[in-house]
């Protein structure tokens, strides 16, 4: 009854099924996803709050308060991405099938990405505005934070690999991601800054960009190891 | 062929087994069988590799586990406690993804011949949150009819299934072994497999 | 036989007893770095001629800075070994140069804090070295923390080590951000001086505080490591044998 002559699955086939379950589960979910994005605003909202309503301090402290809010947002979706599919054995599953892991990993943080990174990113520019930011640096805060916040969800999947399951996971996973986190918070919050005094943020962008291809080179392996780790 | 040497489990404190030899020969049963908290669920998941043995070593064909690993995975299906399936996805959709990424044929109507087979005929589309603790096992256990694995190592396959189904996926056990397959299981009820020979293994 | 196993020590039942004859080695070794050292630094060397004698704080800082970062590295080695050829040692020398490791992070930190008061005004200013500094006492910290959140050893030893070695890669990208980002902002006031020309009695105390905290480092890893052992082990033969025997 075993049928001979398995399809032909490439690592894009993998890659492209996980990230279409992901995304079909997000829809059905969506309720988290929005969360995510709430936080994301109400923290920015904040700080104008805290601080006085002194236009030219917010200027100041747009950049940073957008990023710090952006990498505490994505910083506490991490919980979501493999903690759903630990619990009900999918995870186990996913590491026992012919596919190589990083593969996966990499459709999940994708997925996880377009779902509680994307929505950051679209969001931003209209934030930034409550900042009154000028328009060149809304434009380099929306594109640092396409370019940055993708290593966090990269950087992140090791955190949550590590903590699956782990009592107080989700405070610990702070502590392990956060540090790792700064130097995309400053060369993002870096991008604007410069953009908006005129010397031009392509040095800031290209080194996110860098990172980014080194988090995609690394991440994956070291989440993949976390998550082989995390199961045993 | 799977071979064990000399595989020992530690949990904690406690050393659950040690110095375990055994092998499974295409064709072959094992029925691994003992009490509560006696590592039978400890076992299959080191056999299925996703622990590691405290001492000892398993092999395929001769080959350390560890060392093949995707290719170990293409001929193994591992069935655990946990079902592994979503409870937002419809039956078909759970099989589906499943299938595919164990490298298993995903056709429409195999996916369809396969729920059928298990008994779901018309919950297909259901999301699996509305189907039972039971149906869920047997979407679940659909898995098995449309991946070409040559190892399954079932924890506890028959747990909530009625006297129908335990009775279908003990045929489709002799199936399998009658095709020159081979099956690791725990259960704590009375395997009846017609074909193919039975071991067993008790742990205490 | 002619030739020593050296294999034979990666177990941790044969190394137990050769740790406990490291030991007094290197903590008679340690303080015969730090009395001189101490002795060089406070009464040899001479005042500075623009932060008189509160410069003197320096040595104790240096060695601190060093050696937290130094530590850092050899534990992410340790980890790394432990995962790669799944020694339980190796895991457990990781382990036991954390706690040490962080100590001197925090040392490096608060006795800068003491230095730039008198020389700055603050007791903390953003500067890249203090600021990288504070990261890696964090990294630490996060290390310490998923180590101590997990129960398994086994998962516990290996989950940190995968963190131990992101954190090595990430250590030099974070240092030159910080440092890129301190480049950026810093207004003209603070730059930290470096002693031009240091005279050679402020070397030698530098250099004998460094060995002094280097050996008090491995005899107090060492420590660790021997508790763990015996924590470990505590069912085993040899163990009930060892302890009984030092009763």
């Amino acid at each position: 009854m075993n049928r001979a002559g398995s399809v032909d699955f490439s690592l894009w086939g993998a890659f492209r099924c996980i990230v279409a379950r992901d995304l079909t589960l997000a829809m059905r979910r969506r309720a988290d996803v929005l969360t995510t994005l709430f936080f994301f605003v109400i923290v920015v909202s904040l700080f104008p709050l805290g601080i006085g309503p002194e236009m030219a301090t917010l200027r100041i402290m747009a950049p940073g308060v957008v990023w710090v809010a952006a990498l505490l947002a994505s910083m506490l979706s991490l919980e979501r991405m493999f903690s759903a599919d630990y619990r009900d054995g999918t995870l186990e599953q996913m590491l026992l099938t012919p596919q190589p892991l990083p593969v996966l990993v990499l459709g999940k943080v994708f997925a996880h990405w377009l779902v509680s990174g994307l929505p950051l990113v679209l969001i931003a520019p209209l934030l930034g505005v409550q900042y009154d930011l000028p328009p060149e640096g809304l434009l380099i805060l929306a594109v640092s934070l396409l370019v940055g916040t993708p290593v966090l969800s990269l950087i992140g999947a090791i955190g949550a690999g590590l903590t699956l399951g782990v009592r107080g996971g989700g405070v610990l996973v702070s502590l392990l991601v956060l540090p790792l986190y700064i130097p995309v918070l400053i060369f993002g919050a870096g991008g604007v800054d410069a953009a908006m005094s005129g010397l031009g943020a392509q040095a800031h962008l290209s080194l996110l960009g860098a990172f980014l291809l080194g988090a995609l080179i690394l991440a994956p392996w070291a989440a993949g190891a976390a998550l082989r780790i995390s199961m045993e | 062929m799977l071979e064990v040497s000399n595989l020992e489990c530690v949990r904690g404190d406690r050393r659950l087994f040690a110095g375990m030899n055994f092998s499974v020969q295409p064709g072959e049963l094992l029925h691994v069988h003992g009490p509560n908290g006696s590592g039978k669920t400890s076992l299959l998941r080191m056999l299925c590799g996703l622990a590691a043995p405290a001492e000892g070593e398993i092999r395929w064909n001769g080959e350390s586990i560890r060392s093949l690993r995707e290719d170990y995975c293409k001929e193994m299906t591992y069935f655990g406690h946990l079902a592994g399936i979503k409870e937002e996805l419809t039956a078909l959709e759970n099989l589906r993804v499943a299938v595919q990424l164990a490298g298993g044929d995903s056709a429409e109507d195999g996916l369809l011949d396969a729920l059928d087979r298990m008994g779901l005929a018309g919950r297909e589309d259901l999301p699996a949150k509305v189907l039972s603790q039971g149906q869920k096992r047997r979407v679940a256990l659909a898995r098995l009819l449309l991946c070409p694995t040559r190892l399954w190592i079932l924890d506890e396959p028959f747990t909530a299934l009625d006297v129908t189904a335990v009775k279908m996926v003990q045929q489709l056990l002799s199936e399998h072994l009658h095709n020159g397959g081979m099956v690791v299981l725990t259960t704590h009820q009375e395997v009846d497999i017609p074909a193919g020979t039975v071991r067993r293994i008790h742990l205490n | 036989m002619p030739k020593i196993n050296w294999f034979k020590y990666s177990s941790p039942q044969a190394f137990y007893p050769l740790i406990g004859k490291m030991i007094p080695w290197f903590t008679v070794l340690a303080v015969a770095f730090t009395l001189p050292g101490l002795y060089f630094g406070f009464f040899v060397a001479p005042p500075d001629y623009q932060q008189g004698e509160s410069y003197r704080i320096m040595f104790i800082h240096v060695p601190a800075a060093w050696m937290s970062m130094f530590i850092y590295v050899v534990m992410a080695g340790y980890a790394g070994m432990g995962l790669v050829l799944n020694s339980r040692l190796s895991s457990m020398m990781a382990s036991a140069l954390a706690p040490t490791g962080a100590m001197f992070t925090f040392l490096a930190l608060w006795t800068g804090a003491l230095w730039g008061k008198p020389m700055w005004g603050t007791w903390w200013v953003w500067d890249a070295r203090l600021t990288s500094e504070l990261i890696l006492l964090f990294l630490y910290i996060g290390f310490l923390s998923l180590q101590a959140a997990i129960d398994e050893p086994r998962r516990a030893a290996r989950a940190s080590a995968v963190l131990a070695l992101v954190g090595v890669v990430n250590i030099p990208i974070i240092y030159f951000s910080v440092k890129w980002w301190n480049t950026l902002h810093q207004g003209a006031s603070i730059t930290v001086t470096k002693a031009p020309t240091m005279a050679a009695s402020m070397f030698t105390a530098m250099i004998l505080l460094t060995f002094a905290f280097w050996m008090y480092t491995i005899a107090v890893a060492l420590m660790r490591v021997r508790c763990e052992i015996l924590e470990r082990e505590r069912n085993s033969e040899w163990v009930a044998q060892a302890v009984g025997r030092s009763r």
